[in-house]
């Protein structure tokens, strides 16, 4: 396999009723990322987009044909990605492997997704759809409920006083929140406090109203190509040296593993693996914070925390841009928004500015980020994690 | 291949209150939820069992932010329970009041019975789930 890097972004501001179709907000996506490559849209050769929900939101199926139109991509063969919340990183993987292999030189890989159409009621019913739907939908589950769950059996599980790790949970939407404000595409731009989180409105317990990401609408998007080309249009090519993926079943199949994920630990195994990398090279982290427990689960797992002990990293500070491991400096899903089908593809966005260095005037860069993370959840069992690198 | 134990089967006992599984005749784990093999080997010689419906709660959630359609059973809480035959199901736990439990719920004994979720728009039919009764008040 060849060397592949990354060479565009684009991101739409994340927010609550976007006026823009799925495809206008992927198109405006795509098209700032085909110009950040300077290159043109008859440049790309084929398409990977993440779309979750669309059939639901906008009755819009096959948003990639339409996209690969809209931009002038005419007949380019697209493909829809569909891995819940992690549909764009999914793309982003595949995408990556067909330029590795030789096939194309230059693709597209993004998403999109405009749940706030939905409301509240509808989107909370098509979002459980990534639970098992004769098994475990029947009995109510909510995709909250599900890490409203995995957060019970944590404190039980490690022997932590509920009280406390609700603490250290409220600390991890506080980070992100404060980040937010430093991310003019993220949703929220407006600090919270503890006090805020632990005193909002019970969604599904323990998990409040802060302790959720947002529904989103937003489009993100990235153009891949091969590193001999990459260093013609650029200087700083981010590469992708690293890619895993995992799927599981059902959340209780997995109960030889809960409150731990086995399938993030396989997935992000091969990336390490295949970057050469560990956990302690890791210098900024995008991670799946779909809810507050979710993060501390989370870093467990990739590795920057013991099992039991991943919100301690909130509780000192060590996620913070100059701690030990920086996580979600974006504002993260949380503060960010989580447009499930472009979420990765905006995590992806991130860390390719982090490791270009281009977020000092934002005051959120990492400084001297060389290596980073890329993790993204969908449903309770789907992981794709990505290692990028700058030479 | 046909499945030993397909939805449809299952949910016609648990509508009677019968819990199914499957029991691998090489590793001896059951799997419950059924699937087209075992939970624990991946192997396809299997038996079904019938199982006693009784275990304990590993972890549950009040939910009060309910699905479209469902706005009327809230608040009502979820449970995983472990099955004294191992696997964990998943269910709804009946006789309490959902906006007064809270940690002390982990590890409670319960025996199960059903309740028919009607389906919906995008069910694909209804399907019963377990509903856990605690065992001891």
């Amino acid at each position: 396999m060849r060397k592949v890097a990354v060479i565009g972004t684009g991101h739409t501001k994340f927010m609550f009723n976007c006026p823009k179709t799925s495809v206008e907000m992927l198109a405006e996506a795509s098209m700032e990322a085909i110009m950040d490559a300077k290159l043109k849209p008859k440049d790309i050769q084929a398409a990977f987009i993440g779309n979750v929900l669309g059939d639901f939101s906008e009755g819009q199926g096959m948003v990639q044909s339409f996209l690969a139109d809209d931009i002038g991509c005419f007949n380019i063969p697209a493909t829809r990605f569909e891995g819940a919340c992690a549909s764009a990183t999914m793309a982003i993987r595949d995408a990556f492997m067909w330029v590795a292999s030789g096939f194309y030189d230059i693709v597209l890989a993004g998403g999109t997704e405009k749940a706030t159409a939905m409301g509240t009621a509808l989107a909370t019913r098509t979002f459980a759809m990534f639970g098992d739907s004769h098994y475990e939908y029947p009995a109510g589950f909510t995709f909250p409920g599900v890490f409203a769950m995995l957060a019970h059996l944590y404190a039980h599980h490690y022997n932590i006083p509920l009280q406390k790790l609700k603490e250290q949970m409220a600390q991890v939407s506080v980070q992100s929140h404060y980040y937010g404000t430093k991310n003019p595409k993220a949703q929220f731009q407006k600090e919270i406090t503890v006090d805020q989180v632990l005193n909002g409105c019970m969604v599904t317990s323990p998990l409040q109203l802060l302790d959720c990401c947002p529904f989103s609408d937003g489009a993100a998007a990235i153009i891949i190509t091969s590193d001999d080309i990459a260093r013609k249009v650029t200087d700083k090519p981010v590469y992708i040296a690293g890619v895993g993926q995992s799927s599981s079943g059902k959340i209780s199949s997995q109960y030889k593993y809960l409150p731990r994920l086995r399938a993030r630990e396989i997935s992000v195994k091969q990336a390490y693996n295949m970057a050469g990398v560990g956990p302690g090279d890791i210098d900024v982290c995008e991670l799946h914070d779909c809810f507050s427990i979710a993060s501390i689960i989370a870093v467990e797992s990739l590795g920057f925390a013991d099992f039991g002990k991943g919100g301690e990293l909130w509780e000192k500070g060590e996620t913070k841009i100059n701690g030990k491991i920086p996580i979600n400096i974006s504002g993260g899903l949380k503060a960010k928004g989580h447009p499930i089908g472009a979420t990765g593809a905006s995590q992806v966005s991130e860390i390719v500015h982090q490791l270009r260095g281009d977020l000092v005037d934002l005051g959120r860069q990492v400084e001297g980020a060389k290596v980073g993370l890329v993790d993204t959840l969908g449903g309770d069992g789907i992981i794709i994690n990505l290692v990028l690198k700058i030479d | 291949m046909e499945y030993k134990l397909d939805f449809k089967t299952y949910n016609e006992a648990l509508k009677k209150n019968n819990l199914l599984g499957i029991k691998c005749k090489e590793c001896k784990v059951y799997t419950c939820p059924p699937k087209m093999t075992c939970q624990e080997c991946g192997g396809i010689d299997l038996e079904i069992v019938q199982l006693k419906g009784t275990g304990k709660i590993k972890t549950f959630t009040q939910t009060f932010v309910a699905p479209l359609g469902r706005e009327g059973e809230a608040p009502y809480i979820v449970v995983l329970v472990e099955l004294d035959e191992g696997p964990w199901i998943a269910g709804n736990l009946a006789d309490l009041p959902p906006d007064k439990v809270g940690m002390e719920l982990i590890g409670r004994r319960v025996k199960m019975s059903h309740k028919v979720f009607p389906g919906d728009s995008y069910s694909g039919g209804p399907a019963a789930r377990p509903l856990f009764h605690l065992l001891e008040k």
